[in-house]
């Protein structure tokens, strides 16, 4: 209990909590705050260039290293800013504390300058929010922020100070047990739902793991357990765009990323399955396609640690709620005390490799040097490259995403960096600065669509001030891709506004900030020229040309099924009913 | 193309929550945002230090998203416990309702007939008007509105309901 001013409160809770870095940008409301901050021995600030890129910076900070990225803002504009990145966070459940400024008690609601409802605007895009009143309660309002943006599902919290409230002298407390009152999420699975859920998987004949996002939350624990009770059932995996790097894709049970723009085998595998083991996975409709034709022979576990991920979607079997990683270990013992054995899958396998034989990840391409570059192939080639070197990957949002996705290796957790839920275009590049700063010698790179990186491209001077070696390897074909590929398959190629126009010199830009730019535009550059960017020290920006018109592919049309997936540019028709249009 | 909406049964939610600002504001906005109806809903504090708040929500729905509904309320933090009083069993539900009618002459003293075999209360009169109170379930104070129809209704004023469930154990 010590006698201090509000500003220097939020800095000690920050200090006592463990932070050591804090992504933000001054401004009128939390000129305290930054004071405070003044030369922190402790805390490093990292000033960005836009708001919104503090937020997903963030992000990057917390999906590398498991614990809350911290967001400094202003109020007002500052607060508006950050509320895409607030919301991509509680869409993909990444834990974050977002503080903003606020006009002294006395004018609020006043509409005075740089004037917002913080806590209005984001009381549906947190997982929750606080307006400070009183300087006394901000010791144990951080903790329990803390706390609940990091139990459960987790989520981002915003805490909203006005600025009367950092001037004011008040004492500093910190809780003696950091619990909420009401906010108790079940951890421990429930044993007969364990035990239930064991005898089901040692019974199927076609069961299929489809794992998520939770599991990477869960920590790296949760990704051995995931491995080792895959290795003792023999099943088949599949994961969901955020669970990716869970489950190594180069173990044969892989196969491969499921959904829209999953793999031929995953879809065929989920749609025939007699048994799903959903493990912190939420039944998005990116991943089920039309849901009367979902995985229709299939009982259905499903792990999570948020309730009302369960039955919201697809009803289910049986419902095991709490830490994905703690259900995993309780079925693994399960597993282990009854004695169970492997179950003979050979038919199960032998219908996956017949699937497999589509080989539906692949697309032609010319071979010789001068020839244009397919996009799959230079994600190919990166991750060629950088194989041994393990790399953190981030991208924005679009076809170039979706090829990171399917062509991109991972083995292990907390290396693939993406906006799956909201889906937001300029999340990539600041996510990568938040993981640089996170891991400041590990690789980085960022591969991106050139429509999508110039959302947060500012950021290029945030990379440039704080020295960061962020690679940016741009696909660029000229077009808002996906788009692009969605006009073709549903407005009979009708391309409107999805050009990238008047785009910049890329090469020339990374000199202006500083970078090294870089140029590969046919196939024989290909190779070498990721190399250059590898043996370059500092940031790089690499504007990779490929081919203008490539479409992602397999890819489920909207409102179809599993089985229905188009393999083939040549499956496409051009056109679509009202019902697949209105569908996004 | 045919925009579909769904319909389903009645449910009545009791709901503890923080007595602080914005909680209200919270689970409205949960209905609004997710597409869930309320039909009525009542907000006050019931403990002695004020630290609590039961708002008792009428919804509809089909099973799934009453469930939904009742997860989606459970998850928010200032929430501390939801019960679906229908899904429990047997509970009273009330509401009160002021009625204005004005009239004189035949309507007026029907009015007040109707009233008496409602047992309403009057609690306000003049010359030529009287404001009721009733208190009961929804469907009584409907049909007590609808006859007041006739008879010079101009005004009405409603509670929505409260409810809570029978026998002696609480929530």
């Amino acid at each position: 209990m010590t006698e201090m001013s509000g500003a220097d409160m939020v800095v000690q809770a920050l200090v006592d909590l463990g932070v050591d870095t804090v992504f933000g940008y001054p401004g009128g409301a939390v000129l305290p705050i930054y004071d405070a901050l003044f030369n922190h021995p402790q805390i490093k600030h990292i000033l960005v260039r836009h708001e919104q890129a503090a937020t997903h910076a963030a992000e990057g900070y917390a999906r590398v290293t498991g614990r809350p990225g911290v967001v400094l803002v202003t109020s007002g504009p500052g607060a508006t800013n950050a509320v895409t990145g607030i919301t991509d966070a509680l869409l993909d459940s990444i834990p974050m504390i977002v503080l903003t400024g606020q006009v002294p008690t006395t004018l609020i609601g006043t509409d005075a300058f740089q004037e917002c409802d913080t806590v209005g605007i984001t009381r549906h895009c947190t997982k929750h929010n606080y307006l400070v009143m009183d300087p006394d309660r901000l010791g144990p309002i951080l903790h329990e922020a803390f706390y609940i943006a990091t139990h459960g599902r987790p989520g981002p919290v915003v805490i909203d100070i006005p600025k009367n409230v950092q001037v004011a002298v008040g004492t500093y407390s910190v809780p003696a047990r950091i619990e909420h009152q009401s906010y108790r999420p079940q951890v421990e699975p429930d044993a007969a739902a364990i035990a239930e859920a064991i005898e089901l998987i040692a019974a199927a004949e076609r069961p299929i793991f489809y794992t998520g996002g939770g599991v990477i939350n869960a920590g790296p624990d949760a990704s051995a357990a995931l491995r080792q009770l895959v290795g003792l059932t023999g099943a088949p995996i599949t994961s969901t765009l955020m669970g990716l790097g869970a489950f190594p894709s180069d173990d044969p049970k892989w196969l491969g990323m499921l959904g829209m723009h999953g793999t031929y085998e995953s879809n065929m595998a989920m749609n025939r399955a007699d048994l799903i083991i959903a493990v912190g996975a939420r039944f998005d409709d990116r991943v089920t396609g039309r849901l009367d034709a979902f995985a229709p022979h299939a009982k259905k576990i499903h792990i999570d640690i948020d309730r009302s991920s369960i039955n919201k979607i697809v009803p289910v079997d049986v419902a095991v709620l709490g830490d994905a990683g703690r259900a995993l270990d309780a079925l693994i013992a399960a597993w282990q005390d009854k004695g169970h054995k492997a179950r003979d899958l050979g038919e199960w396998w032998r219908r996956i490799d017949g699937w497999r034989a589509a080989r539906c990840l692949d697309f032609p391409e010319k071979k010789d040097a001068a020839a244009e570059i397919m996009p799959q192939r230079a994600v190919k080639a990166l991750f060629e490259a950088t194989r041994g070197r393990d790399p953190i990957i981030t991208t924005e949002v679009g076809q170039h995403q979706m090829w990171a996705a399917q062509h991109f290796g991972f083995s292990a957790p907390n290396r693939w960096l993406t906006s799956g839920g909201l889906g937001t275009m300029g999340y990539g590049f600041p996510a990568a600065v938040g993981a640089q700063i996170a891991r400041p010698d590990r690789l980085v790179i960022c591969i991106a669509g050139e429509a999508s990186l110039q959302m947060n491209i500012q950021e290029m001077g945030t990379v440039s001030q704080y020295r960061l070696p962020v690679k940016i390897f741009i696909l660029n074909n000229e077009w808002m891709g996906m788009v692009r590929q969605w006009q073709e398959l549903t407005y009979e190629s009708r391309y409107s506004n999805s050009y990238s126009d008047s785009l910049p010199d890329f090469v020339k830009l990374a000199e202006a900030y500083g970078w090294t730019g870089m140029r590969i535009d046919t196939l024989g550059e290909l190779e070498e020229g990721i190399q250059t960017m590898l043996d370059t020290p500092g940031p790089v920006i690499v504007d990779c040309r490929v081919a203008k018109l490539a479409n992602c592919f397999p890819m489920i049309p909207s409102g179809a099924a599993h089985t229905d997936m188009i393999l083939q540019p040549s499956d496409v028709t051009g056109t679509m009913d009202d019902e697949a249009k209105a569908l996004v | 193309m045919k925009i579909t909406t769904e319909t389903g049964e009645r449910h009545v939610l009791a709901v503890t929550v923080d007595n602080e600002a914005g909680v209200l504001a919270k689970i409205t906005g949960l209905f609004t945002a997710r597409g869930y109806n309320i039909e009525s809903l009542t907000v006050a504090d019931i403990t002695a230090d004020h630290a609590l708040s039961r708002i008792t929500i009428v919804t509809s729905g089909p099973p799934p998203i009453i469930d939904q509904i009742i997860a989606q309320l459970d998850r928010l933090v200032p929430v501390h416990k939801v019960t679906d009083l229908t899904d429990q069993g047997a509970h009273v539900e009330r509401e009160i309702a002021l009625v204005k009618v004005a009239g004189t002459g035949d309507k007026r003293i029907e009015a007040l007939r109707l009233a008496d075999v409602f047992r309403a209360k009057v609690v306000d009169t003049t010359i030529n008007s009287f404001i009721f109170e009733i208190t009961g379930n929804s469907e009584k104070v409907d049909r007590f509105i609808a006859l007041m129809r006739e008879c010079g209704l101009v005004e009405v004023g409603r509670t929505g309901v409260v409810a809570i469930a029978r026998g002696a154990e609480a929530l």
